[in-house]
Formats: C-alpha cells, structure tokens, sequence
C-alpha cells in the first residue's frame, strides 16, 4: 500500500474552491490537491500519494537521517561497536565534526 | 503541425468539404475512396509513394537474396502524442520488424481502418507523418486500402502495415542464436515512448520532458552488421518494454540472461514518471531501441559502430548470456542482491501499492 | 528524484547491513506491515543480504489483498451494469472474485477504467451526468483522505451520479489481530510509514507496551527498511520494547491533522472482515451517515451474491505471516500471477506474488547465480 512520491510545490491555485498544486517530481509535472496541506508554499517538498500531497517532506530532516548514515561505518572505524552501539542506543546524536555527508 | 488539405477537384458534396470528415463512403472503394487516395494519401506520402501510385497490387522486381516478411497492426491512443503519431509507429515498427532479422527493409503496404466522423485533417497529419518516415527510412509505401467502420466502432485511426526486405547472404539473426557468453546491449536510454504516450492519456495527463524515441532503426543495424560481427540477435523492445523482449530471447535459446540494473540507462524523467506510477522502467515500451545479442569478441567493435551512428549514440552494455537459470531473465539489483524478470501479465497500470 | 535515490545508495545500504550484522547475536522474526515494505524488501533483494538470524515475516498490510470477497464480488456486480462508469485503481483489476474480476468485466462489456486518482472519478461523473460513476475506495489509512476529499466534494458541488463503494482498513487493529493469534511468531514490528505520516503515531505506544514488542515507523525505500530493521534488532538485543520513528522526515508524531479531521467527518469505524484472516473488529471505516447517499453499497441493491473462495487457497495463513507463499502447494502450479487464486498472487505487494515474480531464482533452484 500506500506509493507515495516526493515532489517540489511549483505553482498553487484554487480550482472550485479546492486548493491545488503543481508538483514538480524531477522532470515530470502533475497537479495535485493541496487541500491537505493548507501551510505549504512554493518550493516545499511533499509526498503525494494518489494525486494528494499528505505530508510535508522535512529536508532538514532527510538530511539529518542521510548524515547518521555516513556516520555509521566512520564511527565504527573511530570508537568500536560499544561506543557506537551505546550512542545509538541511546539516541543521540553522535559527534560529526569534519565529516562530509 | 497540420498540413493543409487542398480540396480543389474534390467531387465530394459540399458540405462535406466544409466540414471535412471521413464518412462510410470513402471505404466503399468507388469515386470517394479514389479521391481519398490521389487527394490525401498520394499527396501526403510524398517521395514515399510508389511512382506507380498505390495499386490494388503491387507488382514488384524480385531482390535477390531471402526474403523477410513481416506485419503489425497499429493502435495506438492517442493517436498524436510527444515526439510522434500513428502514422510513424505504423511506418517504423514494421520497418524494424525487418531489421531485427537482419533485412534491409524494402516495400511496405498501409492498411486503414477509419471510424466514420474522423477529422480528415488529422489523417493527413498522420499520412504526412507515415511518409516522411518511409522517406527517412529509405523504403517505398506502394499498396494499401481504407476501410470506414461505424462511429463509436474504433478509435479513429488503426493501421495495419505488412512490409518485405531482403537479408543478405550470411546474415543469420534469430532469437534462438542467443549464445551463453554473448554479450546484451541496448541502443540506448528505456521506457521514453511509454511515458510520452502515458503522459497524454486521459485521466493521466502529467507534463513530462519525455517524447516518443520513436525512429527507424535499419540504418543502425546496417552499421552494425558492417563491421563483420557475428551478431547473434537483435530485437526491438516494444510492448512489455525491454524485460519481455530479453524473456523471449532467453526462453528461445534456453539461455539465461542477467542483467546490471545500475548499468541501465534511464532518463531521470522516464525513471520519476515510473516512480510516481508505481511502473517498472523494464517493463515500459519503447519504439526507437533495439537489444543485441553479440558475442564477446565482437561486442566492442559492435558498440563503437553504434555510438557512432545518430540512433545509438548512448548505446552500452547491459548484461550478458550465462548457462544458469535457463529460461529465466535476473536482474542484479543495486544493492547487490538479485531478482527475477518475470515476463509482463498484460498491460502495466498505475497502482496505489 | 530528489529524496528517493538517495535513500537507495547501495554504499550506505551496505553500511547498514554491516551495522545490522555487528549488532544481531540470535535469530529474530519482525513483520513489516505494509505490503510496499514487503516489495521494496523483495524487488532490492533485502532478504537475500540480511543475516540469516533476521526472518521478515510479511504482513497484511496490502489492502488489494485484504479487500473481502464479498466486496469484490459486489463490485463486479456494480460494474457489470450497463449504467455504470466503475473507476478503481489499477491494483484491484485483476483481483479474483468469486468467479470472475475487474478486468473480465470490462472484456465483457463492462466500463471499467483505471484512475490514478479519485478526484478523475469524481470528474467523470461531472462529464458523463447521463452515467452512475462508482469509485472503488479501497486501502489503509493513507488512501482514505483521498477518497474522503473526493466522496467531500462530491457532495459539496452537488454531483448527484457519483458514489463510493467503501473498504477501508485500518492497520492497528490489524496488527493486535495478529498478535493476539496464538499460532504468532511476529517478535517485532514495521510500522507502515505512510499510514502514519497520516495518522501519526500516537496509536503504537499502547500496543508495544501490551504485547512487549518494539514498534518502528519505517519507510520504503531500501536505506528507510534497512534503517527500519537496525533499530528494531537494537530494540531486541536490548531487551526494550518502545515506538521508534525512523521515518521522521514525513511522519509528525501528530500525523496531518487537516486530513484526520476530515477522516473523522467522512468515515465512521466498523467491523471488517479481512479476506483470508476473518473478521477484526473495529478494524474498517465506512461512509458515515452524512454520506449515506454517496455510498454504493445502498446506492446499488447488490444481494443475492453468495461467495466462494478457492478451496486450496492459503493466501489467509500467508498474510497472518503464518507460511510463505512457497510452503503453499498451490504455489507457482496452479497459483500463479496470470493466473491467480487468491489476492496475494494478484498485487505486486501481495507476498506471493513477490516471491514468485522475484524469487523463483531460488525457490525452483534451477541453477545457482552469484
């Protein structure tokens, strides 16, 4: 279930009093509700399932989560699985000064 | 664009010319349908048409060398979308239906069936188109008929073409020649005619940088078989895209073939249009690529007569012909792990899952 | 596209299956709810690369396979008429009713059309006001705001020939069904990340805490799994058993709230029967009496239709997670995706159709590859 797509608000506009969006996924174009996401503006991310965008896509957040997986295997080589078990255990954010994404 | 009709000389009722459509008289084979032909499709075909018009028969000189002869019927909706019409599938997909058996293609015959009410305007386009491909891919266009169906009975628009080439001596292209070793290539990026044609169907419609790959492919093979290789087989990915054509191949010759998903080219378009579908970039049909199957030793002399040619300029290696899982088509996924192509169960539809 | 490859790089996949390896001391069984966690896991090969400890059990979450058959069946009666334009997602075309499907409909006559969104129903009803038009409102809580926008405006512009044949299920029912089955081996959970960039994921806690299983929100593609299935063996090794979100960058602890409301105008909760699995109370939503009258169970008087399932079909224990499609006899013989008995051999996120359109390498070991 549940095929859902990231793409980039391009325009908005009401259409019957129903507010609609053009979504940019990479190349290809496709208009979408956006009456789910009332706050949305314009260059946002959002994930569009069945012709609806239901969520906001947090790119702060995607970049957060693609960082903590760069960090993996730096980390083991760094400290060792006990450390990098215990961090993550314990859900924090690890040290990753220098370390390019 | 649309070419316009000169109705001068058209013995066609008055109204009729003022609100041009096909009605059932122009496939009753008398003075409307005469007219259809000399005024429309003669005129429209162009270089393509044959000196002696389009006969009931074509009387032919006899080439030397084996014949190949092939058919398609062409059915496409919409009938005009990114990149091409009906009228150039009609022309192209015969044309590399041939050469995928290594003939040069020669003389094709054009069959229509027309719905009543049909924009004449619109079949001139079409017919403009399928000239301007037979021009292109050097083949003459030199019989044909039209017939005219009821309104609400078809589409507007299907072609049927049948189409004779020659193969040379030597040249033994057959999907059961597949080879354990050989080498798979593809011509060039996957899934670009599906995603025009679906990118205008109604209830789709997404905006998409994507048109029709739709092209003649004999010059190609020409250049390939020049160099001498060996080549086992050729085919043109069409319905069932590139994943149905490689199935047919392995289950032919009883071979497996496996493939490199990393090394597929797919235009980003192609592969976001797929994404947001929920499609598979194998499975989505293209009218403009061919597969080859190369022994090793020939693969890169083959590979550079391609990138050197106009319609294979991206071409590259794929995957090869191995002697496990017979039969079967693998892909080796990105992650390094593997799955089954399995042939395509009809046609691919958007899901939700 | 952008934030999709990248959560497919296979250098950081490889990174993770390696975290996975160094952290996994014994054999665990966790199930991944959604059946798009069930094909991204086959189709990239996920299975094939995690230690042999961790066993995926497959869910239930693939709402073409769950739909009842008494539904199906109802459908197919709806779209056989000859008034009727019947819309559905490409999913449901093939799925076998008692004696026929979809796509059997529309060779016979039928007008069945294939939409990728409600909202094209709804406009085929205002471009064909001499038609019934009847959408097909299947899926999990990630299609129901879809269809309940649609189902909405319909009513808010007054087009009268559009109704919505309703089936929608909800998955935490579902997954205290399962635990509560006492044949269970499901240690763990996947949750649905989509369903709960919806819903949010306020409803988990209380689950974890009662069956003591660890629950975390994951997502589709391959990293999102992988990351998915690190936490949940972390969470074993451990010994705890909490809600994790590992999908945070869509799903909100309050999900989407514009959408839950309408959710809660639009449907009202109800006992569904699940094909294969029986009934879940509490498990469904349908129209609410508001929407009474765009509803096609009362729009249409379908009776008289009398069910049957293949005798031999065992799609039930599959999506329980109870057998894999390959322990099923029918498997791969006269099951198969041409030419299917049950509704998981139907959809691409139905776990037998992904073991046999993906794994048959295996399964029929026929030769080994690399």
């Amino acid at each position: 279930m549940c095929l859902a797509v990231p793409g980039r608000i391009v325009s908005m506009a009401h259409e019957d009093d129903t507010l609609m969006a053009d979504v940019d996924f990479g190349g290809v174009q496709k208009s979408v509700c956006l009456q789910y996401l009332p706050d949305a503006a314009i260059g946002d991310y959002v994930i569009v399932h069945v012709g609806f965008a239901i969520q906001r896509l947090d790119e702060a957040s995607a970049q957060r989560t693609l960082a903590s997986f760069e960090n993996l295997g730096i980390l083991r080589e760094e400290f060792g699985d006990g450390f990098a078990l215990a961090a993550h255990q314990a859900g924090l954010p690890v040290p990753v000064e220098g370390i390019l994404a | 664009m649309a070419e316009a009709l000169d109705f001068e000389g058209w013995s066609c009722p008055v109204p009729l010319r003022d609100s041009p459509t096909i009605v059932m008289g122009h496939g009753g084979g008398g003075a409307m349908s005469a007219e259809l032909v000399e005024h429309l499709f003669l005129p429209a075909f162009g270089e393509a048409a044959a000196d002696a018009g389009l006969a009931d028969s074509a009387v032919l000189d006899r080439p030397s060398g084996r014949l190949a002869f092939s058919t398609d019927s062409f059915v496409v909706r919409p009938l005009f979308f990114p990149g091409g019409s009906i009228g150039d599938l009609a022309v192209n997909g015969t044309v590399n239906d041939l050469a995928m058996s290594g003939a040069r293609p020669l003389h094709l015959s054009t069959a229509f069936i027309l719905e009543e009410g049909t924009a004449l305007a619109d079949l001139n386009r079409i017919a403009s188109a399928m000239g301007r491909a037979a021009s292109t891919a050097g083949v003459t266009l030199v019989t044909g008929d039209t017939k005219v169906v009821d309104a609400g009975h078809g589409d507007g628009v299907y072609i049927t073409t049948a189409g004779i080439g020659v193969v040379d001596d030597g040249v033994d292209i057959r999907p059961a020649r597949a080879a354990v070793g050989d080498v798979v290539i593809v011509s060039g990026p996957i899934g670009v005619h599906g995603i025009a044609v679906m990118s205008c169907r109604e209830g789709l419609e997404f905006g998409a940088e994507v048109e029709s790959d739709c092209a003649a492919l004999n010059g190609l093979v020409r250049s390939m078989l020049a160099t001498g290789a060996d080549v086992h087989v050729l085919r043109d990915p069409t319905r069932g895209g590139v994943a149905a054509s490689l199935n047919e191949i392995a289950r032919a010759a009883s071979v497996g073939v496996t493939i490199v998903e990393h090394d597929l080219p797919i235009p980003e378009p192609v592969a976001n249009a797929c994404s947001m579908l929920g499609l598979d970039p194998l499975y989505v049909a293209n009218e403009g690529k061919l597969v080859a199957f190369v022994p090793r030793a020939d693969a890169d002399a083959v590979l550079a007569a391609m990138s050197a040619h106009e319609l294979g300029k991206e071409a590259t290696v794929i995957g090869e012909c191995v002697a496990e899982h017979p039969g079967m088509l693998v892909a080796r996924t990105g992650l390094g792990g593997t799955r089954v192509v399995d042939l395509p169960i009809g046609e691919q539809l958007p899901r939700i899952c | 596209m952008k934030y999709l490859e990248e959560f497919a790089n296979p250098e950081l996949a490889a990174r993770l299956l390696d975290e996975i390896r160094s952290v996994t001391t014994r054999r665990w069984a966790m199930m991944e709810v959604c059946g798009g966690q069930t094909h991204s896991i086959i189709r990239h090969g996920i299975d094939q690369l995690l230690p042999d400890e961790i066993e995926m059990i497959h869910g239930p979450g693939c709402p073409v396979c769950v739909t009842p058959l008494e539904t199906i069946d109802k459908a197919l009666a709806i779209a056989a008429r000859p008034d009727v334009i019947f819309c559905s997602f490409g999913d449901m075309l093939r799925v076998p009713g008692s004696d026929s499907d979809l796509f059997r409909i529309k060779s016979a006559g039928g007008d069945v059309r294939v939409v990728y969104s409600p909202l094209d129903a709804l406009n085929l009803a205002r471009a064909n006001p001499d038609k019934e038009v009847v959408f097909f409102g299947i899926g999990f809580e990630t299609t129901a705001p879809a269809n309940a926008m649609t189902v909405y405006q319909a009513r808010r512009l007054g087009v009268k020939n559009f109704s919505l044949l309703v089936s929608h299920v909800l998955v935490p029912p579902a997954m205290a069904a399962i635990m509560d089955s006492p044949l269970c081996r499901v240690q763990a959970f996947l949750a649905a990340g989509h369903v709960c960039s919806v819903m949010g994921t306020t409803e988990y806690p209380p689950l974890a805490e009662k069956y003591g299983v660890p629950i975390v929100v994951t997502g589709f593609e391959p990293l999102d799994i992988l990351e998915g299935i690190r936490r949940t063996v972390m969470q074993l090794e451990s010994g705890r058993h909490e809600l994790e979100n590992a999908y945070q960058r869509v799903v909100p602890d309050e999900g989407n709230l514009a959408a839950k409301a309408m959710l809660a105008d639009v449907f009202e909760v109800t006992d569904r029967a699940w094909r294969g699995i029986g009934m879940i109370p509490g498990s469904g939503w349908r129209l609410s009496p508001a929407y009474r009258d765009y509803d096609a169970e009362y729009r249409f008087d379908v009776t008289g239709i009398s069910t049957a399932e293949h005798s031999i079909c065992r799609s039930g224990e599959v999506l329980q997670g109870l057998i894999k499609p390959h322990e099923c006899a029918a498997f791969g013989r006269e099951c198969t995706p041409r030419n299917p008995l049950g509704a998981t051999m139907v959809s691409n996120e139905g776990a037998c159709a992904a073991y046999y359109l993906y794994r048959r390498l295996e399964l029929t070991a026929v030769g080994s590859n690399g």
